[in-house]
């Protein structure tokens, strides 16, 4: 246990300062007001999907849980149900095998509700782009609010995405 | 070398490429005795695909990658275009069983009647009797989207019930379904049903050029993007008699070494968060993202994506970079050291980690496990040990290994591959080659083939791949060590509790992507 205690001490702080919102991020009016915005920007309840990504998302989704990041110091806190959840981050092109349960999963989160793809995957549809197995980019299937482009965006910029989406502004 | 193979009756020629491979043609009476055979001489299945041949005139092939003592053999079994039926084998390799059922799904290449016909990567996406991988079917091809009715294996008796999970998951992980059936907490059977994330990468394969399937192959499972860069790299110089220069081969092995270390970190991390250790995640999270933003530094990329390209490699390490990345690496080992003594002496990490999650090394044999979980399972193979070329020949890698199987075992096999990989990659570093770090790449006839067979971090990655005319892709089937290893998940579950099965599957953390293509 002391050298346990020893090391969290040796470490100290290591978070950095939040990126600022990019409204160039924008795939879609804000639709939502002020009162909800200032809700979710202090308590945003996010769930995760992976709509057939390579798995690159992924890793930084999980990079951006690093103590660099101090997720939950901003607020954010990344939830088990999409029925717990506010906003969706939607990774990869979406494959025709996960484009239900890519639906169901929208449908099962509460309005009001905010939309984040990510990658260049969930932009555009990528590298694997649409074809028999892939219905291509995030917005082919349910509404993007902000698109986070990158091959895979770095934590920062997914963040800086999450931030966008609960900021008030137009594109 | 090819003797091994005359024994089995076998007319193998060797093929070119940097490791040692050989091409036999077999007649599908003959696909069992040489799968018995094989079984007999200890080769394991590494991998099996088919193709589709029409456009040449022929009907349609089965493929497999057997790996010998001696090398690999890639087998072509020829069938027929209007009945192309073949022997089953996955009695005699049990991981064969998902192959089979994908190939069957993709290219209507169908194991004889008594074998498992259930459908493997088709779910709903396209219609039975509809083929997306023959060449007949075109890239703009869609079809409906249908009902998926796949057949569950039901458990019954008296207090036995279902858990269905996911597709999506509760944590950010790829999607899969799990159907537990349990008693109380215990887990009775774990049936997997994947292929959710297929989205169609060999057919886009056949849509691009020898250079443009580079990225994609990159792409195949992000956390091994390096491995499979490197196989395909080595695949493509194979089929064109391409050779890398020694510096270029030289940075590969710091790359591929680089991916072993990153990937270990994080899940080194998350299975003390499983365990409810959060320190641990956050500690191992913090050096990992350390490393990372050296590797964009250094390399461009925080995954080190596109970094090997066919030819060589696309970044060079210059001036003082290859001694700072070595400084920060011994920084790393450091820390990592204490961690581990600190995961060592704590009891509740490892009350939790011991005889959890539990693959004999009986079990893992038979049923073909491979990679790091094998290592873990007394099963100590390693590609960079077993046929040690450039630029590990000159480096000695020890195997990491461990007999008891368990999560703790899979723990150990990855804090050792740790302390070894930051070795290898402070060697290479000291003895970096000079001169220059890619080659231009041949061009290639129709017809030719090469292999790339690499040791990733979770496994052996292998690229088959065939050229088509003017430089293009005929055929190129990336293999996963997953494949091998989900069906073992299954087995290591038994009898432990529900919620153990987190840190099981992660003690594993097989790709979905790699496997569903």
């Amino acid at each position: 246990m002391y050298q346990l205690l020893k090391q969290i001490a040796k470490t100290g702080i290591v978070t950095e300062p939040a990126p600022l919102p990019d409204a160039a991020l924008r795939a879609l009016e804000q639709r939502l007001g002020q009162l909800i915005l200032k809700h979710f920007g202090r308590a945003l309840a996010i769930r995760h999907v992976d709509a057939g990504s390579c798995n690159g998302c992924e890793l930084e989704i999980h990079a951006m849980n690093s103590p660099y990041y101090n997720l939950e110091g901003l607020g954010i806190k990344f939830v088990a149900s999409p029925r717990h959840a506010d906003m969706l981050l939607v990774t990869g092109p979406v494959s025709r095998n996960m484009e239900t349960a890519l639906r169901r999963t929208w449908e099962a989160t509460p309005d009001p509700k905010l939309v984040v793809a990510i990658g260049d995957c969930g932009c555009t549809g990528g590298i694997f782009g649409e074809s028999y197995a892939s219905c291509g980019r995030v917005s082919n299937v349910i509404p993007v609010d902000v698109a986070v482009p990158g091959c895979p965006p770095t934590p920062a910029a997914i963040l800086q995405g999450i931030l966008t989406a609960v900021t008030p502004g137009r594109r | 070398m090819s003797k091994a193979f005359k024994e089995l009756g076998l007319d193998a020629a060797p093929l070119a490429g940097a490791m040692p491979a050989f091409c036999a043609s077999v007649p599908a009476a003959e696909l069992r005795g040489l799968c018995e055979q094989a079984r007999a001489r200890k080769a394991r299945l590494v991998a099996l695909w088919g193709s589709d041949e029409t456009d040449r005139r022929a009907g349609y092939a089965l493929h497999l990658a057997l790996g010998f003592p001696s090398g690999l053999l890639w087998a072509s079994v020829p069938l027929s275009r209007e009945d192309p039926h073949y022997p089953g084998i996955a009695d005699i390799y049990p991981s064969a069983n998902r192959m089979q059922r994908a190939t069957a799904d993709l290219l209507g290449i169908l194991p004889s009647a008594d074998a498992d016909r259930r459908k493997w990567l088709r779910h709903g996406a396209w219609p039975e009797g509809a083929f997306p991988l023959r060449k007949s079917v075109e890239s703009a091809a869609r079809f409906a989207q249908g009902p998926d009715n796949y057949p569950f294996v039901p458990v019954r008796g008296e207090g036995v019930h279902e858990i269905p999970v996911g597709p999506v998951h509760a944590g950010t992980i790829e999607p899969g379904h799990f159907r537990f059936s349990i008693v109380g907490e215990k887990i009775l059977r774990l049936e997997e049903r994947l292929g959710y994330k297929h989205k169609g990468i060999e057919k886009r394969f056949e849509q691009m050029t020898l250079e443009q399937g580079a990225k994609l192959a990159g792409r195949v499972s992000g956390d091994s993007t390096v491995a499979y860069a490197w196989a395909y790299a080595m695949a493509v110089e194979g089929a064109t008699g391409t050779e890398p220069p020694p510096r270029a081969l030289a940075l590969r092995g710091i790359l591929l070494e680089l991916e072993r270390i990153a990937n270990h970190l994080g899940d080194l991390g998350y299975l003390g968060n499983d365990v409810a250790l959060s320190f641990g995640f956050f500690q191992f999270w913090r050096l990992k993202e350390d490393l990372l933003r050296i590797q964009a530094q250094l390399f461009g990329h925080r995954y080190l994506m596109d970094a090997i390209v066919p030819g060589g490699v696309s970044k060079d390490l210059t001036g003082t970079a290859g001694e700072s990345l070595a400084a920060h690496l011994a920084r790393i080992e450091g820390e990592v050291a204490t961690l581990k003594s600190i995961y060592d002496e704590h009891a509740g990490t490892q009350d939790r980690f011991i005889m959890t999650g539990q693959v004999t090394p009986e079990l893992a044999e038979r049923m073909g496990l491979t990679g790091l979980a094998a290592r873990a399972s007394g099963i100590a193979r390693d590609l960079r040990v077993d046929y040690p070329i450039p630029p590990y020949e000159q480096l000695d890698p020890r195997t990491a290994s461990h007999v008891r199987g368990d999560v703790a075992a899979r723990v150990s096999v990855r804090f050792d591959e740790v302390f070894e990989s930051i070795r290898l990659v402070r060697a290479l570093v000291q003895q970096l080659p000079p001169g220059a770090i890619r080659a231009p790449v041949a061009a290639a006839g129709a017809g030719a083939r090469g292999l790339g067979w690499v040791e990733g971090w979770r496994g052996e990655v292998l690229i088959a791949l065939e050229t088509a005319a003017a430089n293009r892709i005929h055929r190129a089937h990336p293999h996963d060590p997953s494949w091998q290893n989900w069906p073992l998940l299954e087995h290591a579950v038994h009898g432990n509790i529900v919620p153990d099965f987190p840190l099981i599957n992660k003690s594993f953390n097989l790709s979905y992507s790699g496997t569903d293509l």
